[in-house]
């Protein structure tokens, strides 16, 4: 980086790049998270968790906890199973434990709750509870978790007597083994993309409130989810819903985090209710590293077929997914595996075909976080991987190997061979692109020549394609609730207008981003909008914000309600100029007459004839608002091109990254500051997981990453400047063609670096992290599991 | 015990316990919630404040250590009606997305900036390697400090 850019320009009557409206709080410490929130008589709470990944619980003793001054009231599992609410539903067919009540299955599981006048209290009130435990053999491991003789894990269910979850699978095995059969090449891989954590700089917490007068209970917590959190509570807790109130405050980043609803946040409630006093729970560092929704955890066997002149035919993969002690990944009910099977990646191939099979461990629940898209980073990762593999074992170039199998923009829409259909994209374009900004063939004599001098320098390419923006009703649900988003618009009379939207950012802008929509269909400036989010009674039903669904779902909501808006305009403006509505043709913000510029009305002056006492036309209500349900007809399909240039130190194994080239295509950009934002901080992700962040475990099942002292994230000097490029390929079936880019830099980049790394140090497979240790020893010739304690 | 110290100007005097952290002393004592807490192991830098005009993590100072110092937070960063350039300079160049990590880098880039105004990007990545972002991949962090340099008088608020 050696210029600094003009600052953005003036307000855009639409798109175009802004400053962020939400940022005059932020810059002044005034956001207000949910730790902010201090309600009169708040009291503090704290979770007690196991210290054993699995053990029975043979007694708790809390006592001596409940004799502390300045404790109100300590609750455990025993307490909660007279209220039926021991257990709750997961979010994948599955239960999961409030407190535990018969076994802890995962180090860190939330045994009691304790409520004290303060934090500091709740936390001395916890060395007073005494667990008595009977330790058991611990699974540690996703592969020893189907032996005959691995202990059962969940007992608590019926006629268990493995800790087998699901099996899942996608594509034509047949016609897959018919196209392996006919291959001159197969190459095939294990890896494993080893489970990592979104560590959101903030902690997952929730303020509760249960109105002993009024029986209406809100909740403070920063949720991706509001609408979603309320109907659960409804459903779980049988408390009528239109007597819940979530309110999703500023969120300090959520990576799919803050999807889920945690124990903590039940227990607030159940405080509340029990004290009759508005209850904080706050986890800390450890507790959210150790026990909230993880990442990944995929042992990966795939398979690549090509012909002898590189023509890759098919691709098949057998995945075991560790889901840890309850199946509580969060992703569309018909999916176990997420959207993992859009596995087949960019390529245009004859057959694929994958088997997903998911297993208990003791380990935290969770699966789908960390700006995952619901398992394409995991997709996008295996056949990235495969395709260096394939390279490697031809001696081929692994840019000319890809630009020869990319689907090529004819194709599209493109069904591919597990039936995903990919609505737009011109690969080619953005992988030349990337190949031009980097310089690639420079870089491949620059490597050349550092070889000769014993120098390890590689260059990682990554082709990713994502499938975001869930999704179709009919196909898409998370609990039976569709996967649909409201918005509701509604211009004031002074032509100022508010946006209502059932998404909440955790950092994407949507206060700036939403504006602007609007104001690209209505010609109202950003700056006269106000979006208005989290916060389940001012704001219409949908399910949040995760999987990149914000611009694609919500986002086509707003575009929508915006344009029916505008329809009703013209029929106001029609009865104000006295014209028929067939007779008036728009321009940003105005309707004005056929052939007769000058006669026209502002959406402004047509916002206050709404209000006022114009006669409408038969049929016409007053006022100006709209509303939408988006049912989106397809998914998204954003793509990219990745490349990554690294520096490896042949005595350490240290690996610096250089530079990082990466061309997105997410359609048009609504902010294009924004978006690039989104970019970088993705490609900063991809770096900390191939390098750096693991949450492994010791054999006795104690959490090694359970600290940012053991959890390592990139700071800014692991990171590079970031060199991004665009090409724009709008979707067809969105009304404002944008694609969604939140987690494409998060899905593409870690296989960039891999395949960087290991074209360094000349190894066709190691796994991730890729710590100078690991590469150390990948160069020796003896890579070691990454999941398990180091030996 | 009694402490007291200056808070962003102002003389501040209350009855804590010993062990209470400083981070916690200022966001519940005084309400200053602007300061965050991250980690509690020195490692995230959310929760950055300058004592005596150097920046410290106080999730791990105890508030009894702070007793005759001076603090000062991320609230005290405006200038009489105007914003300091690092405050202008993180909203121009997008240097923030949710805010969190946002008060601790600022303190530390406006300390970087007093005693090297015009720092180079390796100067201010080292600053700033204390603390974590996981939304901006830094970027436009280094570029926003960048703009902070070369816009020192600024003090018009264009928010």
């Amino acid at each position: 980086m050696t210029t600094i850019e003009e600052p953005p320009a003036p307000t855009p009557m639409g798109f175009g790049r802004m400053k962020r409206k939400e940022d005059v709080r932020f810059i002044r410490g005034k956001g207000h998270y949910v730790d902010d929130v201090v309600l009169p008589g708040m009291l503090h709470g704290a979770v007690l968790r196991s210290t054993y990944a699995h053990a029975r619980i043979v007694r708790i003793d809390t006592s001596a906890a409940e004799a502390h001054p300045k404790v109100r009231a300590v609750i455990t599992g025993a307490t909660l199973e007279t209220l039926g609410l021991a257990w709750m539903p997961s979010l994948s067919h599955d239960v999961v434990a409030v407190l535990a009540t018969d076994k802890v299955r995962f180090q860190g599981q939330e045994v009691a709750f304790v409520v004290a006048d303060d934090h500091y209290s709740a936390r001395d009130a916890l060395e007073l509870i005494e667990v008595e435990y009977e330790p058991l053999p611990p699974v540690m491991d996703a592969r020893r978790a189907l032996e005959p003789d691995a202990p059962v894990i969940r007992d608590d269910v019926q006629g268990k007597t493995d800790n087998h979850i699901f099996d899942w699978d996608a594509g034509d095995e047949a016609a897959t083994d018919a196209a392996f059969a006919a291959a001159d090449v197969v190459v095939s891989q294990d890896m494993l993309y080893p489970r990592v954590h979104p560590a959101p700089m903030e902690t997952c917490g929730a303020v509760a409130d249960m109105d002993p007068v009024s029986g209406k209970l809100t909740i403070w917590c920063g949720t991706q989810a509001p609408h979603a959190h309320r109907t659960l509570y409804a459903l779980v807790a049988g408390l009528p819903e239109h007597k819940i109130r979530v309110i999703s405050p500023d969120i300090g980043g959520g990576f799919g985090n803050k999807v889920g609803i945690y124990p903590g946040y039940v227990c607030a409630i159940v405080g509340s209710i029990v004290t009759k006093r508005p209850v904080k729970w706050m986890e800390d560092r450890s507790e959210n590293l150790m026990s909230t929704s993880f990442a990944r955890d995929y042992h990966m066997h795939g398979e690549i077929a090509a012909t002898n002149d590189g023509k890759i035919t098919a691709l098949r993969v057998k995945v075991l997914a560790d889901h840890g002690a309850f199946n509580n990944t969060a992703q569309p009910t018909k999916f176990p595996a997420g959207f993992f099977h859009i596995f087949t990646g960019s390529y245009d191939l004859q057959a694929a075909h994958c088997e997903v099979t998911g297993v208990y461990t003791n380990k935290a629940p969770g699966g789908v976080a960390y700006a995952c898209s619901f398992r394409v980073t995991e997709a996008a990762y295996l056949v990235e991987r495969m395709v260096d593999c394939l390279a490697d074992e031809m001696g081929m170039d692994p840019a000319e190997l890809r630009l020869k199998n990319l689907l090529k923009p004819e194709q599209f829409p493109y069904t591919c061979p597990t039936g995903w259909e990919y609505d737009s994209g011109d690969y080619p374009r953005a992988l030349r692109l990337a190949l031009e900004m980097a310089g690639y063939d420079d870089l491949r004599k620059e490597q050349a020549d550092k070889r000769t001098r014993g120098e390890l320098m590689g260059i990682g390419i990554s082709f990713f394609t994502e499938t975001v923006g869930a999704g179709p009703r009919k196909h898409m649900d998370i609990l039976g609730l569709g996967m649909a988003d409201g918005a509701e618009v509604r211009v004031h009379p002074t032509g100022k207008a508010v946006v209502r939207l059932s998404c909440q950012s955790q950092g994407q802008g949507h206060e700036t981003t939403f504006a602007q929509i609007v104001a690209q269909e209505l010609g109202i400036s950003p700056d006269d909008i106000d979006v208005v989010h989290g916060d389940t009674d001012n704001t219409p039903f949908g399910l949040g914000t995760y999987g990149s669904r914000s611009t694609p779902v919500s986002g086509a909501a707003v575009a929508v309600a915006s344009r029916r808006v505008r329809d009703k305009a013209k029929i106001v403006a029609s009865a104000m100029l006295e014209v028929a509505v067939d007779d008036l043709e728009w321009e940003k913000g105005r309707w004005f007459v056929k052939g007769d510029p000058a006669a026209g009305k502002t959406i402004q002056e047509i916002a206050l004839a709404s209000h006022g006492s114009l006669e409408l036309p038969e049929g016409v209500e007053g006022h100006l608002d709209a509303s939408c349900v988006y049912d989106p007809p397809n998914l998204t399909y954003p793509f990219g091109a990745y490349i990554c240039v690294v520096d490896v130190d042949p005595g350490t194994g240290q690996v610096k990254v250089r530079r990082f080239i990466a061309v997105d295509d997410c359609g048009p950009r609504i902010n294009p500051m924004i978006v690039e934002g989104q970019i970088h901080g993705g490609l900063a992700d991809g770096v900390g997981m191939a390098l750096m962040e693991v949450i492994a475990f010791d054999e006795d099942g104690n959490c090694l990453g359970g600290s940012f002292m053991d959890y390592l994230l990139p700071t800014a000097l692991e990171c590079p400047s970031w060199e991004v490029g665009q090409t724009v390929t709008p979707s067809p079936h969105h009304p404002l063609g944008v694609k969604g880019v939140g987690e494409s830099a998060t899905v593409g980049s870690p296989a960039a670096v891999v395949n960087a790394v290991l074209d360094a140090i000349g190894v066709r497979h190691a796994d991730m992290p890729l710590t100078p240790a690991q590469v150390w020893r990948t160069m020796q010739g003896s890579p070691f599991r990454t999941d398990l304690a180091i030996e | 015990m009694q402490v007291t110290m200056t808070v962003n100007g102002d003389e501040v005097a209350r009855e804590i316990e010993p062990r209470l952290l400083l981070v916690h002393f200022i966001r519940e004592e005084l309400g200053l919630t602007g300061t965050h807490w991250g980690c509690d192991t020195s490692n995230c830098g959310t929760c950055v404040v300058w004592m005596d005009d150097e920046p410290v993590k106080s999730c791990t100072v105890l508030a009894a250590m702070a007793h005759g110092h001076r603090i000062r937070t991320v609230e005290d960063l405006e200038r009489a009606g105007g914003l300091d350039p690092v405050q202008q300079g993180f909203m121009d160049e997008h240097g923030l997305q949710c805010g969190f990590c946002t008060p601790g880098m600022m303190m530390t880039a406006r300390w970087l900036l007093d005693r090297d105004p015009d720092p180079d990007e390796a100067t201010i990545r080292e600053a700033i390697s204390g603390q974590i972002c996981r939304c901006t991949g830094y970027e436009n962090i280094v570029r926003a400090v960048r703009w902070a340099a070369e816009h020192p008088a600024t003090s018009e608020v264009h928010a």
